[in-house]
């Protein structure tokens, strides 16, 4: 565990495993404890199969670890059911993915306040700051498809800020984009975190990216089941 | 509207607008199927009230021997030919007759202008005798009895332009038929009824009489009725007289006199009766017709299931991605829900056009065949039980489109992410 008093991410004793087609059970996942403060900024760095991709749907109770504690923000997400779990996500976890996943029939500013909408409160004003603040103002209306990838990065980031989470989590966030892109994005996000005291949780097997955190932890060492060459 | 809410309707109105070729086509045929449902059942409902109860202020028609339908029908309706003539007699009885509150005279066979003309005495016209139903001039007045003059229906009088004042010559014969040299002045039109009286013209049972070529044969022998000389009663005949009974029990008594007993005339009574008779004869053909929208329902009900089951194969990622930013399962299953109601209810609304559009044509068809005009306005239950029907069979079809809404996996349907 990082030693700082107020951790909004508390990982112990966590494992978590899947069903293989020939009935056998394959750990992915095994962490004996991890955390990270309020507004830290981390980078794990994790080749493909490490369980990189398990591990941030078990911090955001996408999916439910098998055993231990995943303390998000005081809530332990493995000790709540579905319906909590998401919940607790919309208002606490903000999530950035490699491919933006923003949805395509809808406006930048509805991309960014429906995220709002689903933690109980339409937030359209503080989305429009959001998308000034990543330089969209002036690209509310417009679908995704008519945004460069840059762009529609700038509004996963936007997105994913617009709850005023206390824990972003970043999926692989410039594995689309060109290095130019990809270096604006990155600092972007994390200006952005750091503005509004969010922890940053970055995924990535890029070294350019994991090479920019102060604290950058091996996926391979942290999880044991990677360790072992377990995970898939 | 709370955010949530907001969110959803946002969401199934964006899925409906990406899907717009697949709704518009759904909710097309959905409302064609509940406007025709409605339609069916609203002019049904409508026709029956007309032909049954509102078409005219009499109880009973005493005619000649024969079908009391054809007799209702060429006498009320003026539809049909005359199944016969009565004696001048018959209509003298039945006048005398105690609790005959009114016995009008009826002469029919001629035309104008394809409209039929009547010929029967000024009675037809008292409202004080006949009641509320009674026709009665809006401009001009009644005829007298004595004179060559016409009263015209109001759909007659839109229809030719005629106005008081104006000379008409009656033509033989309800069809195109040779003009006769009488002239007859116009002294009255009446105000609209919306029944079948709209499109009579009516004159003087005795200028009937007396029209060229008009041949009675109310002895049994044929006369020729003379200019100056007045007709003996005894020749005299009648297509049909119109009764208005004053209780019920005189119709039972005079129908067991003539229906039963008698050989010489029928008395169609009660008129409500003849007609529901019919509607009942000709209930299947509403019946296949509501059959057939129904069935049409179904269909477009079926097309709502597998438009938004096919489109939940593509929208699994945005479901996922939804799911990621924390919408709940139930949550997207109600928007699916949401979806197909919607488009139910586009279905009802285009249905409230489908069926004003074929009232529109029923109702000029109705009115040009039998003066019978439609109220567009009128309200009846399947107004507001087909578009219910239809909201709730929308959000039944939802429910398997929803339910795989429901089953999206998240860490299934959003990958790749690394």
């Amino acid at each position: 565990m990082h030693g700082m008093a107020e951790a909004v991410l508390d990982l112990r004793g966590v494992r978590k495993g899947f069903a293989a087609p020939d009935g056998s059970r394959v750990e992915v996942l095994d962490i004996a404890e991890f955390s990270l403060a309020r507004g830290e900024q981390v980078a794990l760095r994790g080749a493909s199969g490490t369980g990189k991709t398990t591990l941030l749907h078990v911090i955001a109770g996408i999916v439910r670890a098998d055993v231990g504690t995943v303390k998000v923000a005081d809530a332990d997400m493995a000790g709540l059911d579905e319906a909590a779990r998401d919940a607790w996500r919309a208002k606490h976890v903000g999530y950035v993915f490699q491919t933006f996943n923003l949805l395509q029939a809808f406006s930048a500013l509805e991309n960014v306040a429906l995220a709002s909408m689903f933690a109980g409160d339409a937030k359209v004003e503080r989305a429009k700051q959001l998308l000034a603040r990543v330089g969209m103002g002036e690209r509310l209306d417009y679908l995704p498809r008519k945004l460069s990838i840059g762009q529609q990065q700038r509004v996963a980031v936007a997105r994913a800020l617009v709850n005023a989470p206390a824990l972003v989590l970043a999926d692989e966030p410039t594995g689309n984009l060109d290095r130019a892109n990809a270096d604006t994005a990155l600092a972007l996000l994390r200006d952005t975190c750091r503005e509004s005291g969010a922890a940053l949780l970055v995924v990535s097997h890029d070294e350019r990216v994991v090479q920019q955190f102060e604290r950058v932890i091996d996926l391979a060492q942290l999880n044991r089941a990677a360790a072992l060459g377990a995970a898939r | 509207m709370s955010a949530r809410h907001y969110s959803l309707w946002l969401l199934a109105r964006r899925s409906l607008r990406q899907h717009s070729l697949s709704t518009f086509v759904t909710a097309l045929s959905l409302a064609l199927a509940s406007g025709l449902v409605m339609a069916v059942l609203g002019i049904s409902a409508q026709s029956r009230t007309a032909f049954t109860i509102e078409s005219t202020p009499f109880d009973a028609v005493l005619g000649a021997r024969g079908s009391q339908l054809q007799l209702v029908l060429n006498s009320v309706f003026h539809l049909e030919t005359s199944p016969g003539n009565l004696p001048w007699s018959a209509y003298q009885d039945v006048q005398k007759r105690p609790g005959v509150r009114a016995a009008v005279p009826y002469a029919v066979g001629d035309s104008w202008r394809g409209f039929r003309v009547v010929g029967t005495n000024a009675q037809m016209f008292d409202a004080e005798l006949l009641g509320p139903r009674t026709p009665r001039p809006s401009v001009g007045r009644v005829f007298d009895e004595t004179l060559r003059e016409a009263v015209i229906g109001s759909y007659v009088a839109a229809r030719t332009g005629v106005r008081i004042g104006d000379e008409i010559h009656p033509e033989h014969g309800v069809d195109e038929g040779h003009e006769h040299d009488e002239d007859y002045v116009v002294v009255g039109v009446l105000a609209p009824t919306n029944t079948p009286l709209d499109r009579c013209v009516w004159i003087p049972i005795e200028g009937m009489f007396r029209m060229g070529g008009h041949v009675l044969r109310g002895s049994g022998e044929e006369y020729h009725p003379q200019h100056d000389e007045e007709i003996p009663e005894e020749v005299k005949e009648v297509s049909a007289v119109l009764l208005a009974f004053s209780s019920p029990q005189v119709g039972l008594e005079l129908d067991r006199e003539f229906n039963k007993s008698g050989k010489d005339a029928t008395l169609a009574w009660p008129i409500a009766r003849v007609m529901a008779e019919l509607f009942d004869k000709l209930g299947w053909m509403d019946r296949v017709l509501t059959l057939v929208a129904l069935l049409t329902m179904l269909v477009g009900a079926a097309s709502i299931v597998a438009s938004l089951y096919d489109a939940m194969h593509q929208r699994r990622r945005e479901m996922a991605i939804l799911r990621a930013l924390g919408a709940r399962r139930g949550q997207l299953s109600r928007v699916v829900v949401l979806e197909a109601t919607a488009i139910a209810a586009l279905g009802a609304l285009g249905g409230f056009v489908v069926y004003a559009a074929i009232l529109f044509v029923a109702r000029g068809i109705l009115r040009e065949q039998t003066g019978i005009v439609l109220d567009p306005t009128a309200v009846h239950a399947s107004l507001a039980l087909v578009p219910l029907a239809l909201l709730a069979l929308g959000a039944l079809c939802g429910a398997i489109p929803a339910w795989k809404a429901y089953r999206v996996e998240v860490a299934e349907d959003l990958g790749p992410t690394s």
